[in-house]
């Protein structure tokens, strides 16, 4: 267990790079403050497809294209696909693996699977399973608003604490030996129900798993928060965030200005009417591999945090009273 | 349906969560609702005189073309994607008369087209409006054995 530091953070000896990502973003998400970073914004929700869930896949899959290509790098290069996303049987990801024929380990960690593939994926490359590795994830508002909540035309009004589910798709191409910030440390998450029921409160539910996480994290590491520049949950929203906030400083943690959420990132909050900020695999996807990647490159960051959050729920499991459980998994990107 | 019991771990970050949440404006809500509310039964009424003074239909029973127009105009707003915007502001004003009722309807069979005419939009045109028709029928049911008992 040499690469094992505490209890559930894992240091790489020889830290994976990420050589490129590829994004893809919906024309809402175009109009929001992060639009310069993304690699294409869709004009058309469908994308010129017949059905919402086949503009999901299509957008997976030009996304991991542009990740690719960017790198120069065929599909018959790359070793492994680890990919997920938030319909049912992980509809988006099996078909995707479809198209590009890469060996595909398909994940499902609702919102939290950016992170999660990031860290799985630097986990086989450092254990020497394989050369490149190719992680993704997408969520489109329409297919995950029919699939939880409602059709998308009914005329439900929304709480003020409510999220907007991100469209948009991310991928990053994980390997050796070119240029690119890289993974130097992951922290699983455990699974973590305190007690939220309410499937439009998701920020809330979350909040407590990401809390553990970044604390164990950095139980673990034994380093002071304020050596990153920042620390990033997946998509908390702004209510989530509060509560991850104040959850940790009873904790004895407290974090500061580095501290934010990529659901209240990719919005503007005031002008875009989307409540409580975004949620759904994008959000962090969207933010990680476009804004935050391209401050890398420009040399504005230097080492974050990346906290992936998910919930663990099905309309099944809610509608019958049960708890929604929640996960948090935490990557270390450095320059 | 029974609630897990909370741990008190659980119970002490829940009232931490309920003070989080931002209360929902309940009076501009309320006071929307009220003039939205009003307004859908203003056009409902001006449909029941429209259709007895101007179409000749008997009094007592001008209301039965005038909720089948309000439920296409319903309908309607519903395809052409108005009428989540309207009800955003409306809430109840809207989703209480027969128009939401026609909403819950119409947006369930434009949501469920792909998956076919039969296990689509046919099965799942009630999926939320389903509850409303069977306590409708239920309480129509009661109601009427009370009538013909007690009449």
């Amino acid at each position: 267990m040499g690469k094992k530091t505490g209890k559930q953070t894992y240091h790489f000896a020889n830290p994976p790079v990420v050589i490129s990502t590829g994004t893809v973003a919906g024309p809402f998400e175009g109009q929001g403050p992060l639009h310069a970073d993304f690699d294409e914004i869709l004009t058309d929700p469908r994308n010129n497809e017949t059905t919402f869930e086949k503009a999901e896949r299509s957008m997976l899959t030009k996304a991991c294209q542009f990740a690719l290509d960017h790198a120069s790098c065929a599909t018959t290069e790359v070793d492994l696909f680890l990919s997920g996303d938030l319909l049912n049987q992980i509809i988006s990801s099996n078909f995707t693996a479809v198209t590009l024929g890469i060996p595909f380990l398909g994940l499902y960690g609702a919102c939290s699977t950016a992170a999660l593939s990031l860290g799985l994926g630097a986990m086989l490359l450092d254990g020497g399973f394989a050369g490149t590795v190719l992680t993704a994830t997408v969520s489109h508002n329409s297919t995950a608003e029919r699939q939880y909540r409602f059709p998308t035309e009914y005329g439900a009004q929304r709480r003020p604490y409510q999220q907007w589910t991100v469209t948009g798709a991310g991928a990053a191409l994980l390997g050796y030996d070119r240029p690119g910030p890289k993974i130097t440390a992951v922290t699983f998450g455990k699974v973590i129900d305190l007690g939220s029921t309410d499937p439009l409160n998701m920020g809330a539910a979350m909040a407590p798993a990401a809390a553990d996480t970044i604390h164990q994290h950095f139980e673990d590491t034994g380093w002071d928060p304020n050596a990153f520049d920042l620390i990033v949950t997946g998509d908390l929203g702004k209510i989530g965030l509060d509560l991850c906030r104040q959850v940790l400083a009873e904790n004895g943690l407290n974090l500061g200005e580095n501290f934010s959420d990529c659901g209240v990132m990719i919005y503007d909050l005031q002008k875009q009417d989307v409540h409580a900020g975004g949620s759904g695999c994008a959000a962090s996807a969207l933010v990680t591999y476009g804004h935050l990647y391209k401050r890398f490159a420009r040399q504005e960051l230097n080492r974050i945090l990346l906290v992936g959050t998910g919930s663990l729920h099905s309309t099944t499991s809610f509608q019958q009273g049960e708890n929604i459980p929640c996960i948090a998994h935490a990557v270390r990107i450095e320059a | 349906m029974a609630k897990p019991k909370l741990t008190p771990a659980q119970q002490k970050y829940q009232n931490k969560v309920k003070k989080a949440e931002p209360k929902p404006d309940y009076l501009r809500n309320a006071l929307s609702a009220f003039f939205s509310g009003g307004l859908v039964c203003l056009l409902g009424q001006a449909l029941i005189d429209f259709y007895t003074k101007v179409m000749d239909v008997p009094p007592k029973e001008a209301a039965n073309p005038a909720t089948a127009t309000m439920i296409l105009i319903g309908a309607l707003l519903t395809g052409f994607g108005v009428f989540d915007q309207l009800a955003k502001y409306a809430g109840a004003g809207l989703a209480v008369p027969v128009t939401g009722f026609a909403n819950s309807v119409v947006s369930a069979a434009l949501e469920f087209r792909e998956e076919g005419l039969i296990y689509g939009v046919c099965a799942k045109m009630f999926t939320l409006a389903g509850a409303v028709i069977t306590f409708g029928v239920m309480t129509a049911f009661v109601f009427g054995l009370i009538h013909a008992i007690f009449h």
